[in-house]
């Protein structure tokens, strides 16, 4: 058995757990936090696929940004948890029948088809170099350049949606109007006092 | 090497955990969600290894854009959620149903 195994064996077994605790429990705050372990386990594991950009980036912007935007969201909600759990061993029996029908046809379906031992996979492919994060690039910046756009597209709409969504307007605030400020006139501002004692 | 159908046993195992995931937290939206980040995650694995066993990069490029498009449906999902709470004070699943128009 050599390291790679034992790490993949490892890691993977962290993985099943973690994300049966993100499932199971009963705290969205905890199963976040296991959420976020469970990411840092399949990074380790994209890592032993040659993926490493990916990796880095799964843990950079994913454990960074988007897990710390979960937390922040279920830690802000003020949520009655004994109302939410409360429907659990309701559903449990058909939970239990999905995960074991659908685990049960994808791992025959892949046993069928990709249990060959020989067909290894390749954890490095080379485009023009044996650098991963510089072929990832040279493809992004070429082939999918007009795709690599649309991405930036899509986060700016994030963006908008997610701020015009929770943007709160208040009454009390003071803004300028553009319009009232472009049509306003000289009288609007000017008013010429005749000094009537002076004449 | 570690064989490519080990990977695939991985993966289906964690789609199959997120799936029942979504059932079991029938009231619960913000486990769906997460069990909704988990099932990306099983197909962002499933990318990976298929481009590897191709020898294309390919599949690395679509995780790329899949992990940008999760990025911003998570940030909206997030901001409905807040929204949800704001107007009925609770996100029980079972009082999305009451929202009229």
């Amino acid at each position: 058995m050599n390291a790679e195994l034992i790490i993949f064996y490892l890691f993977s077994i962290f993985l099943i757990i973690s994300s049966m605790r993100v499932v199971i429990s009963n705290n969205p705050v905890k199963s976040a936090i296991y959420l976020v372990f469970s990411f840092f386990c399949s990074a380790v594991l994209w890592l032993l696929l040659g993926a490493e950009f990916l990796s880095v980036i799964l843990i950079l912007v994913y454990v960074g940004a988007v897990m710390v935007l979960f937390l922040f969201v279920v830690m802000m909600l003020d949520i009655n948890l004994s109302e939410i759990t409360s429907g659990f061993v309701k559903y449990l029996n058909e939970g239990i029948f999905v995960f074991i029908i659908m685990s049960a046809l994808l791992i025959l379906f892949f046993q069928n088809q990709f249990a060959d031992t020989n067909k290894n996979i390749i954890t490095e492919i080379i485009i023009i170099s044996d650098n991963n994060t510089k072929n990832l690039g040279y493809i992004l910046y070429t082939e999918y350049i007009l795709a690599f756009e649309i991405a930036a597209v899509i986060l700016l709409l994030g963006i908008i949606s997610a701020i015009t969504l929770t943007h709160k307007k208040k009454s009390d605030n003071k803004f300028q109007d553009p319009d009232m400020q472009v049509n306003v006139k000289k009288e609007d501002r000017i008013f010429i006092v005749k000094d009537e004692d002076s004449k | 090497m570690i064989p490519m159908s080990y990977y695939l046993f991985l993966s289906s195992i964690l789609f199959s955990i997120s799936l029942a995931g979504i059932f079991l937290n029938r009231k619960n939206i913000l486990i769906m969600l997460m069990s909704l980040e988990l099932m990306f995650l099983s197909i962002n694995f499933n990318f990976i290894i298929f481009g590897n066993y191709l020898g294309d990069l390919t599949g690395q490029i679509f995780v790329f854009f899949i992990l940008t498009v999760i990025a911003a449906e998570s940030a909206i999902g997030l901001a409905i959620i807040v929204v949800l709470y704001r107007n009925r004070h609770s996100i029980n699943v079972d009082d999305i149903g009451n929202l009229k128009g």
